[in-house]
């Protein structure tokens, strides 16, 4: 087990181009010992790059990788004790399982003993036990990929374990039930394991906490309640929940900012952010979710047509015209939704104020 | 289930049944045709049933080269594959010095089968062949003209030249198919380099291999120009291989009936072969 740090990393794959184009922009991360992770982004965003860095399947351009205070930088992937999960299950097709699993311990020279109890052990944890001496090649996806996790799991000497979309090839029935098996023996190890997806679903499932990806770098790493509820970039809002965060482009004004002739109120916090920046890319963000929708006027709430509705049967999902912006409103199944025109409000504490792309934050007493 | 059922595919086959007919099963049956009869002119034949078969089974001369052939092949198949596969596994995976290689392992190939005797011809010739000359100059007593064991030397020599690449390019092009998430994940298992040969490579190239074992097995075992110009079949009978025999009964001494049973067999002798390298290679693949 251990805790990875990665400092000041950053990566380029061609450092000798005049102007270097890095997949991996300057960071520092910590990977907590013994916590599950997700890292989630979009494709491209480098978190493939950063997980080969952590495995040492990749030497980075800058900077550090720690393992529990101690670089690692030189250190190839097989002295480094991780395991790795790959996107497309990695078998050795001509083995039977037990001697994929037991691949690894032979290659330490572990003794016949240990190697029939080792397998035995995690054998039982992955349900394979029947299939133990079926040949690799012959097994379906979900197993092959048990298999390759295995072969990370007979390990002691494991102190991380790192996925890259394991699920990707996995039928959508079986996803959940292997998804299921990963938080299990996450629990049942307690060993650290960083996963990378660009499903949040996958991610929020899995991970304690999620680190998320864009353009090369970690924008925030929290909760997957607190990438909700504040997300600390404009992509995060963008990116997780479905649909992201509705954002109004917004200006200056006497009590706070103003969207057209509607203005929003902001707390003193805020207020005292903006006034010592002198930017003018403002915008205020809220979730679908949090958007009040009403059939009447009523107090505060600004008129809006109703554009379309989608019914996703749990849910439904209002698309509204504000002032010529389109806004996205989710409704509970039984909520009536009004025809024509709608009034919708926007509570105070759901309301997010950005500044260049990123938070502006409330203050202790909203948290 | 009520289809109506209609025959007019059968229309749709016929193409291919003629142009399989004509390709391969009419002049097939004429063969047949010749090794079972006795033909003197166009109305004068006899049927003679196995009796041309029995004569060539019992041929001593034929059933030396028949095992000659099997020879051949043999040292041909545990020369070509291994020496193909090492140097698959030592070529450049990237950049430009894998196009040179590619080219110049892809020459060989280009060069026509007579030229290639020719080539060999002269440069094993202890006058004026650098090959012969050389060797003739570090003492070795070498002829393939007059020496067997020479000229079974020079043969096989050339073959190698010749086809090695081909079984190079297979492999290499099965090597590049294997995605870098297998020796990253061997890395990770601390797999030696033996192992990832053994694991993951070789299993991988497979099915390549399998099409280089065959293709170079029917090659082999119906090898013609070269021996033919390099050696002449000689000296003696030492590389008179079956497709020289054939000819020399075919079109040399005109024996339509013997040359129509000895096509016969040396085709189902290809095909057992052939049939016998697949089922081992395939075997075990769905258990």
């Amino acid at each position: 087990m251990a805790e990875i740090h990665l400092k000041s990393l950053a990566h380029s794959y061609d450092r000798t181009a005049a102007e270097p184009e890095y997949a991996i922009r300057e960071m520092n991360h910590v990977w907590q010992d013994g916590g599950a992770f997700a890292l989630l982004g979009p494709s491209g965003c480098g978190k493939s790059t950063l997980l080969n860095i952590i495995s040492g399947l990749l030497e980075p351009s800058d900077g550090d990788v720690l393992f529990d205070g101690v670089r690692v930088n030189d250190i190839p992937p097989q002295d480094r004790n991780i395991a790795q999960v790959f996107q497309f299950p990695v078998v050795y097709d001509t083995m039977s399982v037990f001697d994929n699993l037991a691949f690894p311990l032979r290659n330490m020279g572990a003794s016949d003993a240990k190697i029939q109890s080792k397998v035995g052990e995690i054998a039982a944890i992955l349900e394979l036990t029947d299939v133990l001496k079926k040949k690799a090649a012959n097994l379906t996806a979900d197993e092959k990929q048990k298999v390759s996790m295995g072969r990370g799991l007979v390990r002691d000497d494991v102190s991380a374990i790192l996925f890259d979309e394991p699920l990707t090839v996995i039928d959508p029935q079986l996803k959940w039930k292997l998804r299921r098996k990963l938080k299990q023996i996450h629990e049942q190890f307690n060993t650290t394991m960083v996963y990378v997806t660009h499903d949040q679903l996958e991610a929020s499932t899995f991970a304690d906490k999620i680190a998320l990806m864009y353009e090369g770098q970690v924008v925030q790493f929290g909760t997957p309640r607190e990438l909700f509820e504040k997300p600390n970039h404009t992509f995060v809002g963008y990116f997780i929940g479905s649909p992201g965060m509705n954002f109004l482009e917004v200006k200056r004004c006497e009590e706070g900012v103003c969207f057209g002739e509607k203005i929003f109120t902001l707390n003193e916090q805020e207020l005292k952010a903006l006034e010592k920046c002198d930017s003018d890319n403002l915008k205020i963000g809220i979730r679908p979710e949090f958007i009040h929708v009403w059939d009447k006027p009523n107090g505060e709430a600004y008129k809006a047509e109703v554009e379309f509705v989608e019914d996703l049967g749990t849910y439904k999902i209002v698309s509204l015209n504000l002032d010529g912006l389109l806004i996205k409103a989710r409704l509970q199944e039984d909520q009536p939704v009004p025809e024509g025109n709608a009034f919708i409000s926007f509570p105070d504490q759901w309301l997010m104020l950005y500044v260049d792309e990123f938070l502006v934050s409330k203050g202790e007493n909203n948290e | 289930m009520n289809k109506s059922r209609s025959n007019k595919a059968w229309f749709l086959v016929l193409p291919v049944v003629l142009l399989v007919a004509f390709s391969a099963v009419v002049p097939l049956m004429t063969v047949v045709n010749y090794s079972i009869q006795d033909i003197f002119d166009v109305n004068t034949r006899i049927y003679v049933g196995t009796e041309w078969y029995r004569e060539i089974l019992s041929d001593p001369r034929l059933q030396d080269s028949l095992v000659r052939q099997f020879i051949f092949s043999g040292a041909v198949l545990l020369i070509e594959i291994p020496l193909g596969i090492a140097v698959a596994l030592m070529m450049p995976k990237t950049g430009n010095w894998s196009v040179v290689t590619l080219l110049v392992l892809a020459l060989p190939l280009l060069v026509p089968l007579n030229v290639v005797g020719t080539i060999w011809q002269i440069f094993g010739r202890a006058d004026i062949g650098l090959f012969g000359w050389a060797l003739n100059e570090m003492g070795m007593n070498y002829n393939y003209a007059a020496n067997p064991m020479d000229a079974w030397f020079t043969v096989l020599l050339m073959d190698v030249w010749h086809w090695t690449s081909l079984v190079a390019l297979l492999a290499y092009s099965g090597l590049r198919a294997i995605p870098d998430a297998y020796y990253q994940a061997a890395s990770i298992d601390r797999a030696s380099s033996w192992a990832v040969f053994r694991y993951i490579q070789l299993p991988k190239l497979k099915s390549v291999l399998l099409i280089g074992v065959l293709l170079r097995f029917m090659d082999s075992f119906m090898i013609y120009t070269e021996p033919f110009v390099l050696t002449g079949g000689g000296p003696g009978n030492s590389t008179t291989f079956l497709s020289q025999a054939l000819t020399k009964m075919a079109v040399g001494q005109f024996d339509i009936g013997p040359a129509g049973a000895f096509s016969i067999i040396y085709f189902l002798i290809i095909l057992l072969v052939s049939w016998l390298f697949y089922t081992a290679m395939t075997h075990g693949d769905s258990k």
